[in-house]
């Protein structure tokens, strides 16, 4: 979303611009002209709206009850119901749903972490270490970046059953420590950013390469590892498929799973579309908090690995 | 929306792996399984059970408490299409399936084509248990094989005709007992500004009951070969029929289970529904301004004084093959699917119609519903129901069916070609599909 909204802007810009040069005849551009002002701000409000409108929707469908979810304006309250809803929805067996976003938390959040430091050090040693096969293992793991993960889904629970690990945690835990995209992100990274001077000062301080890396190297690479940890983050948080492929157990389901399965059954089960609608609100929640806690480390880790 | 995306992946992921089955399936098997070896187990017996039915977990927690030595472990996730039938492939290719599994009719054939199922008819209790259920539901799980239950029957959806008693009355219209006199109605209906019902692009299983109430059947199987007959006279009879209320515009079309589809019926602008038992907490769901205004008849017939009803929908319950519980799982089978505990409990926590003979008399299926007005709906169902033809066969490769078949139909509601059209498209891409999997089929 971010992305796309960035690209357009900098096209409009670019358009703007194009249309100053053609004009031709204001000496000092300055400052934009109106005209292009104006187009830039209604281009990227039509994108805001086409953003946001399905999302006002969906809070104003799970504030509704059942029965005016069809019968009123899809686009306005009717009798504000949110907090029945919800209310109803963490009641509705036993709390399943606030089971599912524990889990959703435990996967995204703990994944997150063990896989940002596992690519932050990945990274930093294909930077700042020379070997043999550098080279190759960085084109290896780039390659990775090329491989989607739901292609590997079966693989992988073809090679779970084989040690009997399907249907737990660890089924859906471990292929999601693995990221390709923050390897590289780290490498770029770290090779810009830190310093080989730096290193070889603790080095010759006496600090051992680990040391090295976790009270030296690592606060300059903070920003690309917020990046990666978002990234991440939202990976896993939204990643369907591999939970999908994978549980069989209600009570391991991630949430988006678990939406999912009540989603298929709305048809025989007409309750469970009130709980989607109102669960799937709830679950976006956690992306929307730790996008703005993150916003900022995220746009400049993004740019870091641009400009390289 | 994001759901949908997620739909839109599983069913590419979904494709790609039916090329990988595609490949496998040349080690595809037609025997007729192990039928020898089905004898209790000792000691205490394991079970998983794979199923989408909400609220099932009391009901097997019944059977848990008064069978100590058979305890079963339900697993869940997305209905069959959504998710859960590539879910088996995957655990029987891995070795690691689940001992028992809701499966629906239509997705049997796929099973036994693929050799996943295991043979209960050596299960005591299994080949007896025929007469509890109802006859038709009985076809549908040993394919009309000698010696053969490939898996116990557990709902069903016999159709009937959902309608909108008071505005027939209020416009003098008659309810049609024949398609020729719906036809005729949907003329009255339409002069008023209404539709007398929606012909659904999409659920071809719909359009399937309907042939199957005319008598056709889209598939046969002789034991070593299929024949696919999407364009049976019946199956055009039907196609022909509709076709021309859509030609003039006496039906209309919007895309079902859509907000759009919803808001017909719920402002009255859609008279009727032809559809399965189940159907009717989706009109209380899609509907709710119109309670106490809808009733329920026999399906239209297609002549004067015929007793025929088609069927949408209804699974079963299947032994995986590699179970090493079968007598176990299938004991289980058939006090899930007959006993009047099991069936009330599912009934009333899932809306299942019981496929067993005794559970059309469940006390809560004897009930007057509040929102048709307080008739006894169920009585039609149960009476549709010992009304479908035993005959219709479902092929291996449903998904494919409904998918080709769907897109023509689209077409021809926007008046690009026609169902028929639709239907030899399908037929042609069925045999196609058929033969792409090593699947023996007539041409």
């Amino acid at each position: 979303m971010s992305t796309l909204s960035t690209v357009t802007s900098t096209t409009v810009g670019k358009s703007a611009r194009s249309i100053r040069s053609r004009q031709g005849k204001t000496p000092r551009a300055q400052r934009e002209s109106p005209f292009a002002r104006v187009s830039a701000m209604v281009v990227m409000g039509v994108f805001t709206l086409y953003f946001l409108v399905p999302i006002w929707w969906l809070v104003v469908a799970a504030s509704k009850n059942r029965s005016q979810f069809n019968s009123t304006n899809p686009l306005w309250f009717a009798d504000f119901s949110l907090f029945e809803n919800m209310a109803n929805l963490v009641a509705y067996r036993d709390g399943v749903y606030l089971k599912w976003m524990l889990n959703s938390a435990l996967y995204a959040g703990g994944g997150a972490l063990v896989g940002t430091l596992i690519a932050g050090m990945c990274g930093y040693a294909l930077a700042k270490y020379n070997f043999p096969g550098r080279e190759l293992i960085f084109n290896v793991v780039l390659g990775g970046v090329l491989v989607p993960a739901t292609a590997l889904a079966l693989p992988l629970f073809l090679i779970f059953s084989q040690i009997s690990l399907t249907n737990t945690f660890w089924s859906v835990f471990l292929p999601s420590l693995v990221s390709p995209f923050g390897v590289y992100l780290a490498r770029i990274y770290a090779s810009a950013s830190v310093p080989d001077e730096l290193i070889e000062a603790a080095r010759l301080d006496g600090a051992g390469e680990l040391r090295t890396f976790f009270t030296v190297s690592v606060r300059m690479m903070v920003p690309a590892l917020v990046t990666v940890f978002l990234f991440q983050f939202v990976a896993i948080w939204n990643n369907f498929f591999l939970p999908l492929i994978m549980l069989r157990d209600e009570t391991l389901f991630p949430v988006t799973l678990g939406l999912y399965a009540w989603n298929s059954q709305v048809n025989q089960i007409p309750v469970l579309r009130d709980y989607v609608l109102i669960g799937a609100l709830l679950s976006i929640i956690p992306l929307i908090i730790i996008f703005l806690l993150l916003q900022r480390f995220w746009r400049n880790g993004l740019s870091a690995g641009s400009v390289k | 929306m994001r759901i949908k995306k997620r739909a839109a992946t599983v069913a590419l992921l979904t494709a790609a792996t039916v090329v990988l089955a595609g490949c496998a399936s040349g080690s595809t098997t037609q025997d007729g399984g192990d039928a020898a070896a089905c004898a209790p187990s000792d000691g205490k017996v394991d079970l998983t059970f794979t199923t989408w039915i909400p609220g099932i977990e009391e009901v097997v927690k019944i059977w848990n408490d008064e069978n100590p030595d058979i305890q079963v472990k339900v697993q869940t996730g997305p209905n069959g299409n959504g998710g859960t039938y590539q879910n088996f492939f995957n655990q029987l290719k891995a070795g690691n399936a689940p001992d028992l599994g809701q499966i629906e009719y239509d997705a049997l054939p796929n099973f036994r084509v693929q050799d996943g199922l295991t043979n209960l008819a050596s299960c005591a209790g299994v080949l007896d248990a025929q007469d509890n259920f109802v006859d038709w539901t009985w076809g549908q799980v040993n394919f009309g094989e000698e010696d053969a239950v490939y898996a116990v029957p557990q709902d069903a959806g016999p159709m009937a005709m959902f309608y909108r008693a008071d505005l027939f009355a209020a416009n003098n219209i008659a309810i049609p007992t024949t398609w020729e006199e719906f036809a005729v109605a949907a003329e009255a209906v339409r002069a008023t500004g209404g539709y007398i019902t929606n012909f659904s692009q999409s659920d071809i299983n719909q359009f399937a009951g309907f042939v199957w109430q005319a008598g056709g059947t889209w598939f046969e199987n002789d034991g070593d070969n299929w024949t696919v007959d999407l364009t049976s006279p019946e199956s055009v009879k039907v196609a022909n029929y509709w076709q021309d209320l859509i030609d003039r515009d006496l039906v209309s079309t919007n895309p079902p289970w859509t907000d759009e589809w919803n808001n017909a019926y719920n402002t009255g602008s859609d008279w009727t529904w032809n559809s399965a038992a189940w159907g009717a907490n989706s009109i209380v769901s899609g509907a709710p301004d119109t309670a106490g205004n809808w009733s329920v008849a026999l399906s239209p017939q297609w002549a004067d004084g015929e007793s025929a009803a088609g069927n949408w929908g209804g699974s079963s319950t299947a032994v995986f093959k590699g179970s090493e519980h079968p007598y176990e799982a299938a004991q289980f089978a058939l006090w899930l699917n007959t006993s009047d505990e099991a069936l009330t409990m599912l009934n009333k926590s899932a809306n299942l119609y019981p496929a067993a003979k005794s559970g059309l008399e469940l006390p809560a299926l004897k009930e007057g519903v509040e929102f048709y007005g307080g008739q006894a709906i169920y009585d039609v169902f149960a009476e549709a129901s010992a009304q479908v033809s035993p005959d219709f066969i479902w092929g291996p490769t449903m998904t494919q069916v409904y998918n080709d078949t769907s897109d023509g139909f689209k077409g021809a509601v926007t008046g690009n070609g026609t169902l028929t059209d639709a239907l030899t498209s399908a037929q042609q891409s069925t045999i196609d599909a058929l033969q792409a999997q090593s699947i023996p089929v007539n041409k």
